[in-house]
């Protein structure tokens, strides 16, 4: 049975191998072959979740060792595999969600000539997931998350003719470098201070360290969480990435990479609970980015932007989750599972509405779409419904436990994490609501495109609305199905170390006051895009509106900081360089020249003037000598 | 006759030499200013073996005699090989071993 797990992830990194190498000749049944691995890892996923609920709760991880990779004194690094409750929510999520998306790449990448490598890239992308969120160590988990990273770059940048989409990419990476450099300290130190790497040995040993170097690691492993979670400070790819196609972007959003910071957190849950310092920071970040990617969400017109400042703004959730230890881990995980349901079916549903306009992006071209696409529309709407949290859908339950939790966080902290999170599920329901009414609702805003062709929208074809209605089925039930007898938090409780916090507020109230901002959200946003016609021109708006459209100024911030700063430094660098080492050594060199250049005309060839010197030179020492036996 | 005069001869005579080796062009007369000062210093080393008594400086005079010899037939040679090609014997005129 364990070796199924090396198979798990070899199934789609064959594909890869098969699909990028294989070249031509696998144009027409690529991406059939690519689905057919990522199904084949899906159905192993769901063979070991089988074997795993077989057994008892105490007994339920697998291990697996595939071969010695560094088998060096003192240093074992070992490819090899770890399959527990956590990993294997990982392992379907990804594979199940994967599999719906390759699926929906082959009707919408149906007319890219480049669709094969588009499958390889994919299953690359599945690959490395899958090994973060399998591995071990933490050292196999990096190769994992470095794959996350270059699958990404890959994808992002997959239509580099367009130069916004090769910067996009090179932008991904850069930041997400960023976070990796975290990543790797976090080993080091580790390594370190614990003489292992491997996950389980350190989790025990978590306790052991000092108050001082636990917080350390905290804070590295935070910072690459940041990165490939897009939390603030790191958070400026996430917006740029939706130049990637748009199957990518559900990839990115809602089964890998940004995921790969929550499971990051909740994987050395040992390590945070031991550093309440960096646990503080965590809930910062998390707090931070949830209004910051919902205020991002409410100004884009560009759809795809305004689901990313969405998705930033609930892994800012699961980070704030994740973030309150013990009592947070498994809803994190599992506002995780939800969101990777129907945020895979808002990107789709986005993609099969692109894909019946014409690749327009602007919303504000839109407008009565829900009798041209009416699967789209409704499993977008389900979507919709459960991300605001509308009760008894997936995102309800979720959601709310989420802030029940930061209400037991108890004392000031709990109160204003509390508040920040009912706030966000107002701003939530509000931008959801506009995006929903600004695509589906009111008159039709629909506009030529450069060619001059008037869009004519019509529904997409069986392999993209079949995913779609998956993913709807899952964004309406998977909450209900989790929260029943509490299934999803007990599975989870061997290794997430759950405890139960007691909030000042009962669930009730909790549960009231999220509906009540649930209500506000919606209405508000009823009141401005609803009601009254939308502007196909959008308007100048205020100056929050303004600063949102641009990120909150995020690019801005990283230019003038970053960039700016960047650029001075480097300057003054080469000037240093230039004026004050080489000008030493060139000064020297300089002086010596010009010295030399002197004592040559002392050799002018005239015998006689050699001898002057001579006997002048004798005189001077004989006058020498003779004063010094004076003295 | 105290041996002192003789170093004072000694001197005169190779601060005359000196001066010739530095004021005259004319190779054959700096030569002969240079066996001046030779021949002054074997004065001098004559004179002080006769001070202190001992024989060395006589023995150092006929090594100055030998070197004066050999350096006699070198510079000659010098000298007359410079005449043939330059047609002048003055040393200032060879002058090209300079940057």
């Amino acid at each position: 049975m364990e070796s199924l797990i090396g198979l798990l992830v070899g199934a789609p990194l064959l594909g890869a191998a098969v699909l990028l190498v294989g070249g031509r000749r696998l144009d027409r049944v690529g991406h059939w072959l690519a689905s057919a691995l990522a199904a084949v890892s899906f159905v192993l996923g769901a063979v070991l979740f089988a074997e795993l609920l077989g057994r008892s709760t105490g007994d339920r991880t697998l291990h697996s060792h595939l071969f010695s990779w560094v088998p060096v004194e003192g240093f074992q690094a070992d490819v090899a595999f770890q399959l527990d409750q956590l990993s294997m929510v990982f392992v379907l999520l990804i594979t199940g969600v994967g599999t719906l998306i390759h699926l929906y790449s082959v009707g919408y990448m149906e007319h890219d000539e480049r669709r094969r490598r588009f499958f390889g890239y994919l299953n690359l992308f599945l690959a490395a997931m899958l090994l973060l969120v399998l591995a071990d160590n933490y050292l196999l988990l990096y190769v994992g998350w470095e794959g996350v990273g270059l699958a990404s770059y890959l994808l992002i940048g997959f239509w580099q003719h367009k130069p916004t989409a090769a910067a996009a990419a090179k932008k991904a990476f850069l930041v997400n470098r960023v976070g990796d450099a975290g990543l790797a300290i976090a080993i080091f130190l580790m390594f370190t201070t614990f003489g292992s790497f491997a996950i389980a040995p350190v989790a025990e040993a978590a306790g052991e360290a000092g108050q001082g170097t636990l917080t350390a690691i905290g804070l590295m492993l935070l910072l690459a969480a940041c990165g490939k979670s897009a939390q603030v400070p790191l958070q400026s790819w996430l917006g740029d990435a939706m130049e990637g196609p748009t199957p990518v972007s559900a990839l990115i959003h809602a089964a890998t990479m940004v995921t790969a910071g929550v499971y990051l957190i909740t994987r050395s849950g040992a390590l945070f609970n031991a550093a309440p310092d960096a646990q503080t920071v965590v809930v910062v970040v998390g707090a931070v980015t949830l209004l910051f990617g919902a205020l991002v969400g409410c100004a884009k017109d560009d759809i795809k932007k305004a689901l990313a400042g969405s998705t930033m703004s609930q892994i800012g959730y699961m980070i704030l989750a994740a973030g309150l230890g013990p009592i947070g881990y498994a809803f994190a995980i599992m506002h995780l599972v939800t969101h990777g349901f129907f945020k895979a079916g808002l990107f789709l549903g986005a993609g099969s509405v692109m894909h019946g306009m014409n690749d327009e992006v602007d919303m504000r071209r839109y407008g009565g779409l829900r009798k041209y696409m009416p699967v789209t529309f409704v499993t977008f709407g389900l979507g919709y419904l459960a991300i605001i949290g509308f009760p008894y859908l997936s995102g309800f339950f979720s959601k709310d436990q989420i802030i029940e939790a930061a209400f037991a966080k108890g004392g000031t902290q709990g109160w204003i994490l509390g508040a920040v999170t009912l706030l966000g599920a107002a701003i939530t329901a509000y931008y959801m609501t506009r995006v929903m009414l600004m695509t589906f609702f009111g008159e039709k805003r629909w506009k030529p495109d450069a060619e001059g062709n008037m869009p004519h929208p019509h529904e997409s074809p069986k392999t993209m609305t079949i995913p779609m209605v998956v993913l709807a089925f899952g964004s309406v039930f998977a909450g209900g199905l989790f929260k029943l007898n509490d299934s999803f938090v007990h599975w989870l409780e061997p290794v997430v170390s759950l405890e139960h916090g007691h909030s000042p507020v009962s669930a009730g109230a909790v549960t009231a006051a999220t509906i009540v901002a649930l209500v506000l959200g919606v209405g508000a946003a009823w009141l401005q895009y609803g009601r009254r016609p939308v502007p196909a021109e959008a308007p100048r708006g205020s100056l929050l509106t303004r600063a949102a459209r641009r990120d909150l100024l995020q690019d801005d911030f990283n230019h003038v900081v970053l960039v700016r700063g960047g650029e001075h430094l480097t300057r003054s660098l080469v000037y240093l360089d230039g004026k004050v080492v080489d000008g030493a050594v060139n000064g020297v060199a300089a002086g010596f020249g010009g010295l030399s250049g002197r004592l040559r005309r002392l050799q002018n060839g005239f015998a006689r003037s050699y001898a002057v010197s001579m006997f002048g030179g004798a005189a001077v020492l004989v006058a020498a000598t003779l004063l010094m036996r004076a003295v | 006759m105290s041996p002192i005069n003789y170093v004072y001869l000694a001197a005169l005579l190779f601060t005359i030499g000196a001066a010739g080796v530095l004021i005259r062009r004319n190779a054959i007369v700096v030569f002969m200013c240079i066996e001046l000062m030779l021949n002054a210093s074997n004065l001098a080393l004559v004179a002080f073996s006769r001070m202190h008594g001992n024989l060395d400086g006589q023995i150092m005079a006929f090594f100055v005699m030998v070197v004066a010899a050999a350096e006699v037939v070198v510079g000659l040679a010098i000298i007359v090989m410079l005449y043939r090609a330059r047609h002048s014997a003055s040393v200032d005129d060879a002058s090209l071993m300079k940057l």
